[in-house]
């Protein structure tokens, strides 16, 4: 599909209802794909998706929009796999074209340690289901040609691996396809409306007192990135999440031929190229937590310097704009899902950096939950009694940065 | 601008030469100890608004400050 197959989107913008089935709190990817999947997969219909500002205006319309399953877990090598296929897909599917580009990444290892920690990577992956290999310098060569493999004599490259599948598509246009889809089938959605309480009967929510009144549901979901800390503690909960931004910048326009997404855990940056030519360049959190927008030029410097030693052309380029998201960051770098231990109240967090390309597996896995009332097996392992069970799925290696 | 943070001992210093050290308090609602461990090994208050926190000054006088800062805005009061 392309920009000239395409047609308008056509969202149906409705007034809304006292009760739902399901009502879901927060309109980035992750509440707008669980609509999505109830409407589509559960023919669960009378859903609202309520989002305080704008749809995608969250992390989910902010991210740098890397898809990969090359994790360094089993349980999530298996779960992103899933997101993966279905992103290959979801443009049929929606009949939305959403800029799906397949390009590959790139992992480089700078030293020793590095090399085993790939390979290790590409082991793990292949064992559950994704396509990683290790390459050598050379082979990293021939993939991209840009690179410098001396890394400006500071940070040699020495390997990596390489996950084929890895792929982009455009943040926006993602949200917009999960949106109309699920509002073309009666889910509605209904911007500018904040949820400002719980209403509970008991130890059950029942529902949410809005902006635009009070509506009553059997299930409410909370899908609201960074400010799900607020939100769970009016259902009595408490979240081991801290709030922490994160920011990306773009360079102005490069003549359109880099391939892949390159990107180095030591060097705590990754770079791709955007379909308008930009170059996108991003890094890993600000220490300080914070629900704060502000970007800063410390990081710009540190970020751009770092990628500059992977791919000097980048020298040649001008910084275009930067932005920040807020980011839900969970102790072991794997999101957390599920049940809650409140009737009537489930979640979807801890995404972090890292959400982008879980949202069809999320959106997807979350609908089955609560259609079945029952924990799909994929999404067991991240589950928020893992903390208290002393299960956590550390994964920060492979989750750190994008 | 970086954030600023006022150290006592070197003055106005870029946080970039600090270390974060978040202040841990579980909730007196918490009685079961089990709970409480749980709590303080796993769960943050992160608030939205002021925060009582602690910075490692790693790059300068090596000492900890202690401040209050709002977190909607990165404002210390
Ligand atoms: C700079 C940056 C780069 C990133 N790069 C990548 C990447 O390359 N790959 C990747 O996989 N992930 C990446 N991520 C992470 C990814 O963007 C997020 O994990 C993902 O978008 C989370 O989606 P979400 O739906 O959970 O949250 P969001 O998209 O943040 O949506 C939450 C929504 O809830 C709304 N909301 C909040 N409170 C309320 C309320 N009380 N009532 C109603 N609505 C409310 C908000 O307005 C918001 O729209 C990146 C993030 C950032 C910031
Ligand atoms: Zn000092």
């Amino acid at each position: 599909m392309n920009e000239f197959q395409e047609k308008l989107v056509n969202f149906k913008w409705v007034e809304p209802k006292k009760t739902y089935d399901v009502i879901i709190i927060g309109g980035g990817g992750h509440g707008l794909a669980t609509a999505y999947y109830l409407a589509t997969r559960h023919n669960i219909t009378n859903v609202a998706v309520l989002e305080r500002n704008y749809i995608g205006g969250g992390n989910s319309g902010r991210n740098t929009t890397v898809i990969r399953s090359n994790y360094g877990i089993p349980e999530a090598v298996r779960f992103y796999q899933r997101s993966v296929e279905l992103y290959q897909t979801l443009e049929d599917e929606t009949e939305r074209w959403i800029m799906h580009a397949q390009k590959g990444i790139l992992w480089m290892a700078h030293g020793e340690t590095a090399v085993r920690a790939e390979k290790a990577r590409a082991e793990i992956n292949t064992a559950f289901g994704a396509k990683t290999v290790f390459v050598t310098p050379k082979e990293i060569k021939e993939i991209c040609p840009e690179v410098d493999l001396t890394g400006g004599g500071v940070w040699p490259i020495m390997g990596g691996s390489y996950h084929p599948e890895a792929a982009t598509a455009r943040h926006d246009r993602v949200n917009w396809a999960l949106a109309e889809g699920a509002m073309k089938r009666g889910v509605h959605v209904h911007q500018n409306t904040a949820v400002t309480n719980l209403i509970k009967s008991g130890n059950r929510v029942i529902g949410v007192e809005t902006t635009a009144g009070p509506m009553h549901a059997n299930v409410v979901m909370s899908a609201v990135g960074g400010h799900v800390t607020g939100l769970a503690a009016l259902a009595g909960l408490r979240l081991p999440i801290r709030t922490h931004p994160l920011q990306a910048f773009v360079t102005n326009h490069y003549e359109q031929k880099f391939h892949p997404i390159v990107a180095s855990t030591s060097l705590l940056t990754y770079v791709s190229q955007t379909a308008r030519g930009e170059m996108l360049i991003g890094a890993e959190i600000d220490r300080q937590p914070s629900y704060s927008y502000r970007s800063g030029h410390h990081f710009l410097q540190t970020c751009a310097h770092r990628a500059m030693t992977m791919l000097p052309f980048l020298r040649q380029l001008r910084i275009l704009r930067q932005w920040t998201g807020v980011c839900d960051m969970s102790p072991d770098y794997s999101p957390i899902m599920g049940f809650t231990g409140v009737d009537g109240f489930v979640l979807t967090t801890g995404w972090g950096t890292w959400g982008f390309k879980a949202i069809p597996a999320g959106g997807e896995q979350m609908a089955q939950l609560i259609a079945t009332g029952e924990t799909p097996e994929l999404i067991a392992p991240f589950a928020l009694d893992r903390f208290a069970q002393d299960r956590t799925m550390a994964d920060r290696g492979s989750a750190g940065t994008h | 601008m970086s954030i600023q943070i006022p150290c006592p001992h070197c003055g106005p210093r870029p946080i970039e030469e600090f270390a974060f050290g978040e202040i841990l308090a579980v909730p007196d609602q918490i009685t079961d100890p089990d709970e409480r461990d749980i709590d303080r090994a796993f769960m943050h208050n992160n608030p939205e608004g002021p925060q009582r926190e602690a910075w490692f000054h790693t790059y300068g006088c090596r000492r900890w400050v202690t401040l209050t800062r709002d977190t909607r805005t990165d404002q210390i009061i």
